[in-house]
């Protein structure tokens, strides 16, 4: 099945006071130079769809600051003609008009109940180049983009997320009085933590066995394959014992812990410090360990398997919707090689996929395969 | 907010409307003037009213519904059930629950839910006194009627909890699919919750 993304347009997003843009259904290659607006347009598809996008923006912070010769409106919006394998077009549209920080969403002209609406129709996997230093970074930002990839494709991983995060939260709160505490509360919280980080727990788990399989799609001998493992108490007890086992465990590894949590002011244990461990499979090391152009591949390979885990998913029709890569300043730390095979495991996929960088010629193995822009001062130019 | 070129009467007057729920500076302010147009057929009749409900309205020293007799007119109504007690967290949760018809026994007012982070503990609502009334002999049922956010189950868990142990039967509301709901627009954690409490047909 192939859906493409045929037509974007745009008002007082960001540094552009308007575009229409027609695509042909070939990868998209944006080319320009720094601040040309490139990663704005990438940013402006991600917010067809639930979320704060890409750049997780604020809703008053995407509109274009105008200039006194060229007011702004204060709002923006950003459209998308989606077209299916059998040339319906859907519309899908979303903003907020001026002095109003309220998101409206339209599909085919007709109001959504919400931007959860747009999930149905288009669903995007993104890599910035703020992910680059991810493996150099703290355990907290791993985390993030674990349980990013973990919600895409089980959504209820969200919910437990932020039920173990209140109930935490809370039991933190009752323990500045330790021990003068009402125990009972303390055990209820507890539970309600032990029940719910187990099933964030094991939905990251299972993640981590579809970016295994979804890994084993991609040549090796191209991006090294990522091995992925769960730095966390209770991703390690779930592969061998039961999850009822491990929720009683947890709970009374709480219990134990409440007179140091008091100590600390926070939860020492639990499933709210489990890292994301990547090694270089091939040379048995650790990634942070890697060289720049090493990690990137190990990314990129993280990503591109998680796509390829989302669309085996999607061929299925009870799954998602269809997919759409963003990715912006691919090229940059990868050497010819490397982007010519990624190009070739892009065109695999079958994906609509967008790429930004600074130089024409870094895209310049695909030739024609691609539809190149030039984007410069807010404008977008079809190139050659 | 810079004040109401009026005198102070009309500013405290003002200030105090743009408290309620629901009102702001704003929408206060249009209140405010309507009532002095209306003033002999609002204004007047709304003054005696809040005074009245102010001296009169009380919390039942039984349930803690609001009435201006105590007990409450459903704690004093002889045809209800006494031995089903539901729990609720806020007064509208009872009028609620009455405006269906479903419940026929007592009520139970917590007037919130756990949270410590809101400084709210167990000691801060009417949980010792559902307690005693449980265990005072004549009940049979408890039902737990609270919202199905975080805090709510929270607080159902810690009621299950502190009852423990008592000749009472605890139950809670069903979650899952809504009446007059299409199944295939509900989300995956209220299809789940629906499965779980299935019952048979």
């Amino acid at each position: 099945m192939t859906f493409r993304i045929r037509r974007i347009t745009l008002t007082d997003f960001r540094s552009y006071a308007g575009l229409d843009l027609a695509l042909d259904g070939r990868p998209v290659v944006l080319t320009g130079p720094n601040g040309a607006g490139k990663t704005n347009l990438l940013e402006a598809l991600s917010m067809v769809s639930a979320g704060r996008g890409m750049r997780g923006a604020k809703m008053d912070e995407l509109a274009r600051q105008g200039a006194p010769d060229d007011p702004a409106s204060g709002g923006w919006s950003v459209s998308a003609v989606l077209e299916d394998h059998y040339g319906e077009e859907t519309r899908l549209g979303t903003g907020i008009s001026a002095h109003s920080d309220k998101r409206i969403t339209r599909i085919d002209g007709a109001p959504a109940s919400g931007p959860t609406a747009l999930l149905d129709y288009l669903r995007f996997v993104w890599l910035t180049p703020a992910q680059d230093r991810l493996f150099m970074e703290g355990a907290s930002e791993r985390r993030r983009f674990l349980d990013r990839m973990t919600m895409s494709h089980d959504p209820s991983h969200g919910r437990a997320a932020a039920t173990y995060e209140k109930a935490m939260r809370q039991r933190t709160k009752l323990l500045e009085n330790w021990p003068r505490v009402d125990e009972t509360l303390l055990g209820v919280l507890e539970t309600q933590m032990a029940e719910a980080g187990v099933a964030m727990a094991a939905a990251r788990l299972d993640m981590a066995r579809r970016l295994a399989a979804g890994a084993r799609l991609i040549d090796e001998a191209v991006f090294p394959a990522a091995g992925v493992a769960l730095d966390g108490r209770l991703e390690e007890q779930l592969q061998s014992q039961k999850a009822g086992e491990v929720e009683e465990a947890f709970e009374a590894k709480l219990r134990a812990m409440r007179p140091r949590d008091a100590d600390a002011g926070r939860a020492l244990v639990g499933p709210h410090r489990t890292d994301l461990l990547v090694t270089h499979k091939a040379k048995g090391q650790a990634a942070r360990l890697c060289s720049t152009g090493e990690q990137k591949a190990l990314l990129i390979g993280l990503v591109l398997a998680n796509a390829r885990s989302l669309q085996q998913e999607a061929s299925d029709i009870t799954a998602g919707a269809p997919l759409v890569l963003l990715l912006d300043e691919i090229a940059a730390h990868l050497d010819p090689d490397r982007r010519a095979a990624l190009f070739d495991i892009l065109e695999e996929t079958g994906l609509q996929v967008f790429m930004t960088g600074t130089d024409p010629d870094l895209f310049a193995a695909w030739g024609t395969r691609a539809q190149s822009f030039t984007v410069r001062g807010g404008t977008v130019t079809e190139a050659g | 907010m810079p004040r109401t070129p009026a005198g102070p009467e009309l500013d405290r007057l003002i200030s105090l409307l743009a408290k309620l729920p629901g009102l702001g500076p704003r929408s206060a302010k249009r209140a405010a003037l309507h009532l002095l147009k209306k003033r002999d057929g609002l204004m007047a009749p709304l003054a005696v009213a809040l005074k009245e409900a102010a001296e009169k309205v009380t919390a039942c020293s039984i349930c803690g519904n609001w009435d201006s007799s105590d007990p409450c007119q459903i704690c004093a109504d002889e045809d209800r059930e006494t031995g089903v007690i539901c729990v609720v967290q806020e007064v509208a949760d009872l009028w609620a629950l009455e405006r269906s018809g479903a419940h026929k026994g007592k009520y139970h007012v917590l007037g919130g839910v756990i949270s410590p982070l809101d400084g709210v503990g167990a000691d801060d609502l009417n949980i010792a006194s559902l307690a005693q009334r449980a265990s005072a002999g004549g009940v049979s049922e408890i039902v737990l009627a609270l919202s199905a956010t975080v805090d709510g189950q929270t607080t159902a868990h810690y009621l299950v909890e502190r009852l423990e142990g008592l000749t009472v039967d605890i139950t809670r509301l069903s979650h899952g699919v809504p009446v007059g709901g299409e199944l295939d627009y509900l989300d995956e954690g209220t299809l789940a919750a629906a499965m779980k409490s299935r019952h048979k047909a």
